[in-house]
């Protein structure tokens, strides 16, 4: 295939709904103009496992504006399961669970009315922690396309016997909430049995999809229209309890709207978290630091009441090379929310994991780990045996070692003292898949002297809206302001969801094809009128080569001698991720990744109570994510790559690899300034306050 | 119980009558229309629902409408002037201090409220000497603006444009 985006690479138009955004004026999805709307304010379960055995509505339905109490009784039954079997039982599975809904004229009467709703329980035993070796492990369901079997190749146990060096630690990481700065929220309009859904999620038609069998309803009497959303990070990329109750509740009042908009408090165990887990990675190499054995098992939390699991192990895959090799992941189902997709979904635990016993080994090794990393690339992708479509992590790793400094850093840990300060710096890998997913669909018109571009694309932040804009002008060879990009919506073409990086990859795609099939048959000069629609169509290349993104974190860590604070002060990340389709907006992505990254590192913690089965702090003042001064230098840089194989346009998913590997950089420079190994995240100061 | 009030919103004057249990926030967004400020919490914690009420900034998630009768309040919509956006906001766009955007108008009231503060001459936690005029440095940015945080992780971009539009 032929790159499309060939003159200046550099381009960065800035975003074209910055305006709308700066002033507040894009409406997100509880803003779209409804008219005389009713709220609907949630009731969660307040046991982890039972049984609903009665609940009394009177108080909440006695009060005035209070038009509707849902409950297991009188909800209508749905075609649902897991999560999104909405009020169909007395069962409870976890805390916190929908068990009811209130729909009243005000969102302050319904708030009020929720808490009126008298709800009696039979309580079962549960179980919402987990431990190291826990003896409920077992192997996840490999049928699921998102589960990958277990591999074993060559024999590790023997390879470790005869190692030069080894290490054997584990890491442990927590629940972690993906907590978009935008709530989620939906509002739905029922109408002469059509379905209007104003909703913020990371694709329409998943949502509608989702939907439409629940309900039974026709798919196209299904609207999900959703032009700005305010973050998801995996959250929003699979609807959740609350769009079915809002759905329900909307059903009973035709013509009425039905708002819903989740509390923060209700975000966290409603709509997915990243969950804990336990990772052990044991490695060996020969006398010359050369790797002979990885083996990386992984366990994780998932739910009893529909599996969830993580994939952290399989960030070893195929980093490194290593004849003998080892990946198992495996899951603990418990008493729990569902767990979903969050940034990086197995990456970034994976990685942290990974990252940081690789920095273990290298120094186990006596050798420089970014020395450690080159003298381990390997040439194929070690698993499949695969060539790389292009993999550029050691360029980046010494474009990095270069811009920061790494020459001139002592390696000893522990020795460098300014003031209250102990100092260090410390680098790590990243790598995230490159994923092109076919089927999308697009369409070009031509009225009005503008190119009308319509794809049910998402833009949750990621700038898809600019970027794809950019491509369609690129593709039809016309300046920026002649094309009018359609998004956000199933008023538009069916489109992929914005999930696994792959947004700008499969849309931009099916752009591509598009434009070449409307130039194709309406020429140069089309004619008032022109439309062509095409469906992308899947790479010939695509399983011929292993297809990632990479990139090297460095981080320069100072922590408290006497406190055990750590701060960031610095942070670099160098990438090699194909094409750059616009430099500003991808500068943000990555910088955003990084933070996040940051925050994992040093702050974000859901802390259960095992007692009750829920998270504790379940605001964002007990669940703190980075703020302004948490956070000091984020640079980014990246490479020019030129990737032939992986889509037209020669771009790689830039979302997620910029928070792969922060935290085990952060953690290994905090190693390096200190001296003190810590193997939990988040990284807080008691960790540090060891004699060691 | 509901009861009266009177807002001048933007430079218009509203007159609702608002139950008195709620928000300035709700008030606003849900009554009036006025979507500028966002609801990324509703206790306090983010800072996306700030506003500038009689020109100082506050959390309008954490004040009640009905004893804020007779008040100026500002979004960042009525910040810029028709189609030309306030110098804070032109520098997010050029900074691209923002990715989803919904913490942003936050982001930029809080940002006018602040560098009035600056010039007011308050000091913050971070400032070193509290006799002299405070330098409005990085460092004094980001502790200022610790109120507001973004989850898409824009903060080294709005640092930027905040240190632009100070100059
Ligand atoms: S919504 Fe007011 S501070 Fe978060
Ligand atoms: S721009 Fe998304 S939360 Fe700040």
């Amino acid at each position: 295939m032929t790159d499309v985006l060939t003159e200046d690479p550099g381009r960065a138009p800035q975003r074209l709904d910055g305006p709308d955004k700066v002033a507040g004026t894009a409406r997100y999805a509880f803003e779209q103009p409804v008219d005389g709307p009713r709220y609907l304010h949630l009731v969660q379960a307040g046991i982890a496992r039972g049984r609903v055995t009665g609940t009394d509505t009177s108080a909440a339905e006695a009060l005035p504006g209070v038009h509707t109490v849902l409950t297991h009784e009188n909800a209508e039954k749905v075609n649902a399961g897991g999560e999104l079997a909405v009020l169909q039982s007395p069962e409870v599975a976890f805390r916190g669970q929908v068990i009811g809904a209130v729909l009243a004229e005000t969102p302050e009467i319904a708030a009020q009315a929720a808490g009126l709703v008298e709800v009696t329980y039979e309580r079962h035993p549960h179980e919402s922690t987990f431990g190291v070796d826990d003896h409920r492990a077992q192997s996840p369901d490999t049928s699921s396309p998102m589960v990958t079997e277990d591999l074993d190749q060559g024999d590790v146990d023997a390879a470790l016997e005869a190692a030069e060096y080894t290490v054997d630690v584990t890491y442990a990481t927590p629940p972690e909430h993906n907590n978009p700065m935008e709530p989620h929220a939906t509002v739905a309009v029922w109408e002469d049995g059509e379905l209007t859904l104003y909703d913020s999620n990371q694709g329409p038609y998943v949502v509608r999809d989702v939907l439409v069998p629940i309900f039974g309803l026709d798919p196209e009497r299904v609207h999900v229209v959703s032009p700005h959303v305010g973050g998801g990070f995996g959250s929003k990329g699979m609807p959740h309890a609350h769009v079915v109750a809002t759905v329900m509740a909307a059903r009973l009042t035709p013509g009425r709207p039905v708002k819903c908009a989740l509390t923060r408090a209700q975000m966290f165990p409603l709509v997915g978290y990243r969950p804990p887990g336990f990772q052990r990675v044991r490695l060996g190499t020969d006398a010359t630091g050369r790797l002979v054995a990885t083996e990386h098992s992984a366990l994780e939390q998932s739910s009893r009441l529909a599996e969830y699991a993580e994939q952290s192990a399989g960030a070893s895959r195929d980093m490194y090379v290593s004849p003998n090799r080892r990946i198992t992941n495996r899951v603990v189902a418990l008493d729990v929310p569902v767990p979903t997709w969050m940034r990086a979904p197995g990456e970034a635990g994976g990685m942290y994991a990974l990252e940081s016993a690789v920095d273990e080994m290298a120094q186990a090794c006596g050798m420089d780990p970014i020395e450690f990393r080159v003298h381990n690339e390997p040439d194929t992708a070690p698993t499949s045996g695969r060539p790389f479509s292009s993999r550029n992590l050691v360029t980046c790793l010494r474009r990095g070692a270069e811009r920061f400094g790494w020459a001139e850093r002592d390696p000893r840990p522990g020795v460098r003292r300014e003031g209250d300060w102990l100092v260090g710096t410390g680098v790590a890998a990243a790598s995230f898949p490159s994923f092109t997913i076919p089927g999308s669909v697009a369409t070009v018109g031509y009225a009005d002297g503008y190119y009308r571009v319509e794809i049910a694309a998402s833009d949750i932040g990621t700038g898809a809206r600019t970027a794809l804009t950019q491509i369609a002008a690129e593709a039809l060879e016309v300046p920026l302001s002649a094309v009018r990009l359609h998004l956000g919506s199933t008023a538009q073409p069916k489109a992929s969801l914005a999930g696994g990086s792959s947004g700008t990859a499969s849309w931009g795609t099916a752009i591509v094809q598009a434009a070449r099939a409307f130039r194709a048959e309406h020429g140069e000069h089309p004619p008032e009128g022109a439309e062509t629609t095409t469906k992308s169509e899947p790479d010939p290349e695509a399983g011929k080569y292993a297809m990632n993104a990479y990139g090297a974190q460095f981080a320069e860590v100072r922590v408290h001698a006497d406190t055990g604070e750590v701060r960031v002060p610095r942070l670099l990340g160098v990438f090699a991720a194909g094409r750059i389709v616009n430099a500003r907006t991808a500068r943000s992505q990555f910088a955003g990744g990084m933070t996040m990254g940051l925050s994992m590192a040093l702050h974000e913690h859901g802390v259960v109570d095992g007692r009750f089965g829920h998270v504790v702090n379940n605001d964002f003042a007990g669940y703190h994510i980075a703020a302004h001064a948490d956070v000091g230098s984020v640079e980014v840089d990246w490479i020019d790559e030129h990737d032939p194989h992986v889509n037209p346009m020669g771009t790689k998913g830039i979302g997620e690899v910029g928070i792969v590997g922060v935290a085990a950089a952060i953690g290994n420079a905090a190693h390096h300034a200190t001296g003190v190994r810590v193997r939990e995240l988040p990284l807080t100061p008691e960790k540090f306050l060891t004699d060691g | 119980m509901d009861a009266e009030i009177t807002l001048r919103v933007d430079g218009q004057r509203r007159t609702l009558s608002v139950d008195t249990r709620t928000t300035l926030l709700d008030a606003l967004r849900e009554r009036l229309g006025v979507i500028s400020p966002k609801k990324g919490c509703d206790h306090g914690q983010c800072g996306a629902c700030t506003v500038l009420l009689d020109g100082r900034r506050v959390t309008s998630c954490l004040t009640l409408a009905v004893a804020q009768d007779g008040a100026e309040v500002t979004t960042a919509e009525g910040l810029s002037e028709g189609d030309r956006p306030h110098p804070v906001q032109q520098a997010f766009l050029e900074h691209d201090g923002f990715q989803c955007g919904y913490c942003t108008p936050g982001q930029v009231c809080s940002a006018v409220g602040m560098l009035d503060e600056v010039k007011a001459g308050w000091p913050s936690h971070v400032t070193e000497n509290l006799e002299e005029e405070p330098d409005l440095d990085d460092e004094e940015i980001r502790e200022r603006m610790s109120g507001n945080l973004c989850r898409c992780g824009a903060y080294t971009n709005i640092v930027s444009a905040i240190r632009e539009a100070a100059e």
